[in-house]
């Protein structure tokens, strides 16, 4: 992975440095709160509802063990020992105090990691497929693009006060593990017809209270304009986005209002004049940073495994695990790992310091040093050997990581929501942990098939509801928690926004209702082969309209 | 008469901003809008006076592009701090138009703001807030001098073996 050098140690060094000062100013009155806020936001520093909130940037949800061990560390020095892995691939320690935040930078910094950019209304931390540099099908690596846009989006001179938060997404095979189509930019690694690589544009997804999926603008523009064609969308949207309204304000709403052809051609007159500038990526700087990514020297190895396929054949639940938290790699003998953090009961994304420790010393052992973070709030190891996957597996089981549930419905997204963030409306951690144990049983759950919930505290979707197969937003209505339910929501490449069934329901019952949509996807599929997904784009919603607020609902309360 | 920092100290300002709505001055320095200076166009340049363009943030350039050599100086407005529209602007005069008189920022000037307003092409700061005041007499300048990415040739020059990466061809302003 991407090494600092000696120009990247010194930033990172001299940006802490920089932010020291402005806690300094602060608290000595030469800086008002207002003026404050967003230096402190561009370093990751929240204040919420009950303390003030740290998030540390994983460029593109990549990091190796020596890193991994000293979040733990910040976790057990700083703050209650345990973290939150977030959907963006960044971590988050909620309870540090302010005196003590300047130290975790400068632990951080040591091992490369740094909180720059985490929040505020500048680029956030770009994120990319969790599976980059291992999955069978990958065009490139999307990760040397992605790093090559946080170098230039990092502390940009232009673009650090933009009309909002801006969020870029890279994926590098078709099939989106990054949910591009939702991100302000979203791009997708293709080849031309003469096999050059290059990009797929997509601007103006979100999700927010005005969820839009993004607009393609460009078939192709080629890897040398990466950094020109993006400089010029951010500056067209710098211009022109709203600023009368921080709700209207996304690059979406710009796209909506002004329409995505007038847009693409004030886009495309900019980058005209630029792209022959100093942005121009000269290809064999684009190689030396590909090299940084270069994928550990597999051994060659045989397809299957027999040391794995007799252990599987007499411990039921390394089989499990084997076939739902492992995928395809690109390498013969090789499976990318799910680590999940989604126990039943548990609180999505949250892992504790020895968890953490633990996960390092699994990576060192057996997964050649790297560790990625998923937006699912997930870990994954990208390259395991069939071979060593009975050890992982049980060192895992060791640490209580070893549910064998990704992608399933108790792998479930969710915001901190009103236990934590000052945003929120509504609790959605309880609701979370709620449906997870309704849901734990390993055979239901297998049966059930892929299903992705996912649950937001606000409408400000921090936990994509509106692209959950089940999406749950909790509101408040006189005083009370609300949940309204939406159904067919995918953030994939045919992403879609989930649309509203109904009126919601209260905290005690929304797990029921989960239940009951449950219930009625097994009876109406054509088989175990029919996803949720799919069977509900081919029904619709009057089933599960029919099955929750119908004449005969099956449940009594319903009506 | 606000003082302006620029080249690592204050000078008195000698321009005037001039409201739309105000009657402009005999002579010396004026600073005008940009609706002014396009429905008086032809009598401004007759006049004695000298002239400089006040840009309100989110004011295009579509329609002054060919009068830019006119003016010394250009100011552009931060109404907020946190309203960044005019760092775009700056570039765009400085790089695609080649604008290369004073380019001066006004309104809500902050000394956290001042580096990144540099960087876009900005050489003048009128300065109204104490604390930045101060700050900027004792020699303060809170950049990161590392620049991971190319805003353009202009006071930069490229650090080590990364094509895009910058370091300032000159310290920050002296101290004074």
């Amino acid at each position: 992975m991407y090494r600092y050098d000696e120009f990247d140690r010194t930033f990172v060094a001299e940006r802490v440095t920089q932010f020291k000062d402005q806690v300094t100013r602060r608290l000595a009155g030469d800086l008002t709160e207002d003026q404050f806020k967003p230096l402190r936001l561009m370093n990751g520093v929240y204040l919420q509802l009950h303390a003030y909130m740290l998030r540390v940037a994983i460029p593109y949800g990549t990091l190796d063990s020596a890193q991994m061990r000293r979040l733990a560390h910040v976790a057990r020095t700083y703050d209650r020992g345990y973290g939150h892995f977030t959907t963006r691939q960044n971590i988050q320690y909620n309870w540090p105090s302010l005196e003590d935040i300047p130290a975790i930078l400068d632990d951080l910094a040591e091992v490369e990691m740094h909180a720059i950019q985490t929040s505020g209304n500048c680029i956030r931390n770009v994120t990319a497929d969790h599976f980059a540099g291992a999955s069978a099908d990958e065009i490139a690596d999307p990760r040397p693009y992605a790093e090559i846009l946080r170098q230039w989006s990092s502390l940009h001179p232009e673009f650090s006060f933009l009309p909002r938060k801006f969020k870029i997404a890279v994926t590098g095979a078709p099939n989106d593990r990054a949910a591009i189509q939702v991100h302000d930019i979203g791009l997708q690694v293709v080849r031309d017809e003469d096999g050059a690589i290059g990009f797929a544009v997509y601007v103006g997804g979100g999700q927010g209270r005005t969820p839009m999926i993004a607009r393609k603008i460009r078939d192709f523009v080629p890897e040398a304009d990466l950094l020109a064609y993006c400089e010029a969308i951010l500056r067209v949207y710098n211009l022109y986005g709203r600023r009368d309204n921080k709700y209207k304000a996304r690059i979406k709403i710009l796209v909506h209002e002004t329409g995505i052809e007038r847009l693409k051609s004030d886009i495309e007159a900019e980058f005209e004049r630029i792209r022959h500038g100093v942005l121009a990526l000269p290809d064999e700087e684009v190689r030396r940073i590909e090299t940084y990514f270069a994928p550990p020297a597999f051994e060659t190895l045989p397809a299957h495994s027999v040391r794995l396929e007799t252990a599987m054949k007499t411990d039921r639940a390394l089989s499990d695990w084997v076939s739902q938290n492992t995928h395809a790699h690109r390498a013969e003998g090789y499976r990318i790992v799910t680590i999940s953090l989604k126990p039943p009961g548990g609180i999505p994304g949250d892992a504790s310091a020895d968890q953490m420790d633990a996960v390092a010393a699994i990576a060192d052992a057996y997964g050649h040093n790297e560790i990625r973070v998923s937006h699912e709030q997930n870990l994954v190891l990208p390259h395991v050997k069939l071979d060593d996957l009975p050890e992982v597996f049980a060192a895992l089981q060791k640490a209580q990581l070893a549910d064998a549930n990704a992608g399933l419905v108790t792998d479930i997204i969710a915001c901190p929501g009103m236990d934590y963030c000052a945003l929120a409306t509504a609790r959605s951690i309880p609701v979370a942990q709620e449906i997870s144990e309704r849901f734990a049983g390993p055979q239901r759950q297998q049966d059930i098939g892929p299903l992705k919930i996912k649950i937001s505290g606000c409408i400000n979707a921090c936990g994509h509801h509106h692209v959950g197969h089940i999406g749950i937003l909790g509101v408040e209505k006189k005083g009370e928690e609300l949940y309204q339910i939406t159904l067919g929501g995918s953030g994939d490449e045919e992403a879609a926004i989930g649309t509203i069934i109904g009126r919601g329901f209260s905290g005690d019952r929304i797990t029921d209702a989960v239940e009951v949509i449950v219930n009625t996807y097994l009876h109406l599929r054509k088989g175990p082969e029919e996803t949720f997904l799919a069977a509900y784009r081919r029904v619709g919603d009057d089933p599960f309209k029919e099955a929750l607020y119908g004449e005969n609902a099956q449940w009594p309360w319903a009506v | 008469m606000q003082n302006i920092y620029r080249d690592g100290r204050f000078d008195p300002d000698i321009w005037t901003l001039v409201a739309d709505d105000e009657p402009l001055p005999e002579g010396g320095h004026a600073l005008i809008g940009k609706a002014r200076w396009l429905e008086e166009r032809d009598v401004l340049a007759k006049s004695r006076l000298s002239l400089g363009l006040a840009l309100a943030a989110g004011d295009t350039l579509d329609d002054v592009v060919a009068d830019l050599p006119r003016f010394s100086v250009i100011a552009l407005e931060f109404p907020k701090f946190a309203d960044g529209r005019s760092y775009s602007t700056a570039r765009l005069l400085r790089e695609t138009h080649g604008f290369k008189g004073e380019l001066r920022a006004i309104g809500d000037v902050l000394i956290d703001q001042i580096p990144l307003m540099r960087r876009c092409g900005f050489d003048a700061f009128a300065i109204s807030n104490e604390p930045t005041r101060r700050a900027l007499e004792a020699g303060h300048f809170p950049d990161v001098p590392y620049y991971t990415q190319p805003i353009a040739d202009r006071g930069e020059v490229p650090a080590g073996t990364r094509p895009w990466l910058r370091v300032p061809a000159a310290p920050a302003p002296p101290v004074r």
